[in-house]
């Protein structure tokens, strides 16, 4: 109980000394009326990860605690080189059926699959999200940005199946389903109903692979129906990266089968500030996973780590998004105005974003800006 | 169908002949050809194509005539019936005549719809067997984008890969599409980006990927083109997974020079290239073919909608026309020709309508010539 009450004084307290500027600080909503017990801490499994992982998720542990957020971690070391997930962190997933997780390298060609991948596999998480705006203040080449990217995460190019035929030929398959296709359709327009998104495009190559990408249209469209309210239209591929270049305005969220959702939303991530801020998660019907939205096995250099100046900005939105699911929506809105303030400021920046702050110099300012 | 398949194994083992003799035909012949320019023009294929094609060849044919390019088309037009031979509305004849003169030109086509025929583009690609297909994409000086920093040539491989059109439903509402890898095809387009590079001048050759999750397909890529690079070591080399690519692409374009890629992942990245620089209407393409078979071509559609109004924008076609003229090492042609069309833009006086202007193809064909 006093754990609890201790934000509350403290919110009180700074209310009274420190009257914020400007359009950012929140008006408290009072429509949100938590069941009695809502407020109980839960726990969240947390993978620190490879490279830059540690950093970030490290300024989430500190974050979360300053806001005194109810959640509570489980830490587990996991690293990209391991052949599989270890039973624990399966089972304590399982358990507590959310987890944040840094980056996990992903080995080339040795033999091991992705364990990413794996993780998306085992727990089933078959929608990958990934948020791309433009964050006020964060100059960029285009501006308006507003995309959500919907990825089916669970076949296509990633079924994983390849053999040599002969010595010299491999074959890859693709393999598309009706089932999934339809899941994530699904999921996608559910997510455009709920979160007021006006339309809905798929990206496919049915030109090329008519029956494969034909399937998953075909499902989309089915789909479509059922939800007259939200536009939907299509477009190829290549088209789509190359209309996001030029006009990315005229997306809103996006459905794609699994290798297209990844370019997509890291050419959609580049467009709006770079993957350092885009933040994302992976959703099945039980768990969830939250990371750095776009390029989950891209775990920054040595020397990013080294110097401790990964950019935890991706990683804070994400947890974010974590509150939201959880359903602390006053923690998730205020992580995200905190940050969105470091941001607008521009005091506080990371070198991908153009400045030279450390990963603990962003997150102290976060902190510092929680009201 | 037996003259037909006889046909063809000639028509295929004269090309290696062709090639045998000339050990590098892509830097003997021209030279020998550059010689006698003078007495004997080269000739050249040209497909006008469909649409605007017809309005944008004749701007090409006139800006050529006026920078007196020793070359003669020879004008080849898509078919009204399906041919037998080839399955598609392009006649042996035409094919023939790519194969004849080693060089073409092509504008865009329109594939009509319909079964029993092959689309337009495919039936080039198989036929002539072209393997990679080159994009320069540079920043035009004075037309604005939101990225002017770009210099980059994407290299696809083009005739594997997702395109297989290999494709099953198992059972229903399972479908399988294969995507094949050949080292022989991976070789063969890796060899050609590091000739390329050399031969252009550039430092670094990228190969692009997605080893990480498809570790056999993508992995044979990577090793052929390793084995390629080093062949070559005063080339820099290094290997980026696709979605990073994306990103750097959209970030900061200049980090790329010579990006090597398997097919699917070409087309993307390349289409993603042309939007940088501000579209497919501005971007030069050329596909290299087995025995150096060069076909530039507009990558653009037809556009029906303004067919036959004088408003296309032929600057594709052109730039196409001038990676032709750098692929028969008429480098000086090539660059008076391409630095006209670039100043007519860079000055503002004459566009097209794509590109903000009010000019016509004419006048813009015009303001091009009078640059030269």
């Amino acid at each position: 109980m006093a754990r609890r009450s201790l934000p509350a004084l403290k919110e009180l307290l700074k209310k009274s000394t420190n009257q914020c500027s400007g359009s950012l600080i929140s008006t408290r909503s009072v429509t949100y009326m938590p069941r009695p017990g809502d407020g109980a801490p839960r726990p969240v499994t947390l993978v620190p990860g490879d490279g830059i992982g540690p950093l970030v998720t490290g300024a989430v542990e500190q974050v979360m605690e300053a806001m005194h957020a109810p959640v509570y971690f489980e830490k587990y070391e996991v690293h990209g080189d391991m052949k599989k997930v270890p039973e624990e962190v399966m089972d304590s997933i399982k358990k507590n059926k959310v987890c944040l997780k840094g980056g996990l390298a992903t080995p080339m060609g040795g033999g091991v699959s992705s364990l990413n991948v794996q993780l998306r596999k085992e727990l089933d998480l078959y929608a990958s999200l990934v948020n791309c705006f433009n964050l006020p203040g964060l100059p960029t080449r285009h501006e308006n940005v507003d995309i959500v990217v919907i990825r089916e995460n669970t076949e296509g190019e990633y079924a994983g199946l390849e053999h040599e035929v002969v010595p010299g030929v491999v074959e890859s398959l693709k393999v598309i389903t009706k089932f999934c296709s339809e899941r994530i359709a699904k999921y996608a327009f559910e997510y455009a109903y709920l979160n007021n998104r006006k339309k809905v495009t798929a990206v496919h190559k049915a030109n090329i692979m008519k029956l494969a990408d034909g399937l998953f249209l075909e499902s989309c469209r089915e789909v479509a129906t059922k939800y007259p309210g939200i536009k939907y239209n299509e477009v190829i591929v290549d088209n789509c990266c190359m209309q996001l270049v030029s006009k990315p305005e005229q997306f809103d969220v996006m459905v794609t089968p699994n290798l297209y959702g990844n370019l997509v939303a890291n050419t959609a991530a580049g467009i709006a500030g770079g993957t350092g801020v885009m933040p994302g998660g992976n959703v099945g019907a039980d768990h969830a996973i939250f990371e750095q939205g776009a390029s989950a096995g891209n775990v920054g250099n040595d020397k990013i780590v080294e110097q401790k100046k990964a950019n935890p900005v991706a990683l804070l939105l994400s947890s974010a998004m974590m509150l939201r699911h959880l359903q602390f929506p006053s923690f998730a809105d205020r992580l995200e105005t905190a940050v969105k303030r470091v941001i607008l400021e521009g005091k506080y920046m990371t070198k991908d974003l153009g400045g030279t702050s450390t990963t603990q110099e962003v997150t102290d300012a976060v902190i510092a800006a929680i009201d | 169908m037996a003259t037909q398949l006889v046909r063809r194994v000639l028509g295929s083992q004269s090309n290696q002949i062709l090639s045998a003799t000339n050990l590098k035909p892509s830097s003997i012949l021209p030279i020998a050809r550059y010689f006698s320019a003078d007495t004997t023009p080269i000739r050249a294929t040209l497909f006008p194509g469909d649409g605007i094609g017809p309005e944008i060849a004749e701007s090409v044919k006139q800006v050529f005539r006026t920078a007196e390019v020793p070359i003669e088309w020879e004008e080849h037009y898509v078919g009204t019936e399906v041919d037998p031979r080839t399955q598609s509305f392009l006649t042996w004849e035409s094919l023939e005549s790519v194969r004849r003169n080693g060089v073409g030109l092509k504008g865009p086509m329109a594939t009509p719809i319909g079964k029993g025929h092959r689309s337009l583009n495919l039936t080039l690609r198989k036929e002539l067997n072209l393997y990679a297909n080159v994009r320069p994409c540079y920043s035009l000086p004075g037309y604005k984008t939101r990225y002017d920093d770009v210099n980059l040539i994407t290299i696809r491989e083009n005739t594997e890969g997702e395109y297989s059109g290999l494709e099953h439903q198992v059972v229903r509402g399972v479908v399988e599409s294969l995507k094949i890898i050949t080292r022989q095809a991976s070789l063969r387009v890796a060899e050609y980006a590091f000739h390329y590079a050399k031969a252009h001048g550039r430092e670094r050759v990228s190969a692009i990927h997605k080893a990480n999750i498809m570790q056999r397909t993508d992995g044979l890529f990577l090793k052929c083109c390793r084995e390629v690079a080093e062949k070559y070591p005063e080339i820099v080399y290094e290997e980026v997974v696709i979605d990073n690519c994306c990103m750097m692409l959209v970030k900061n374009p200049a980090l790329f020079d010579v990006l090597v890629m398997p097919n699917l992942y070409g087309d993307i990245i390349s289409d993603l290239c042309a939007g940088l620089i501000g579209g497919l209407g501005l971007t030069p393409s050329c596909n290299i073919g087995e025995g150096g078979i060069a076909l530039a071509e507009a990558v653009h559609g037809s556009a029906p909608d303004i067919a036959g109004k004088n408003l296309a924008n032929p600057t594709a076609l052109l730039l196409s026309a001038v990676t032709m003229l750098r692929h028969l090492e008429l480098h000086d042609k090539a660059d008076r020709i391409q630095n006209a069309i670039l100043n007519t833009i860079a000055e503002g006086k004459y566009r097209t309508a794509d590109l903000g202007g009010s000019s016509t193809t004419t006048d813009f064909t015009k303001a091009i010539c009078d640059h030269l």
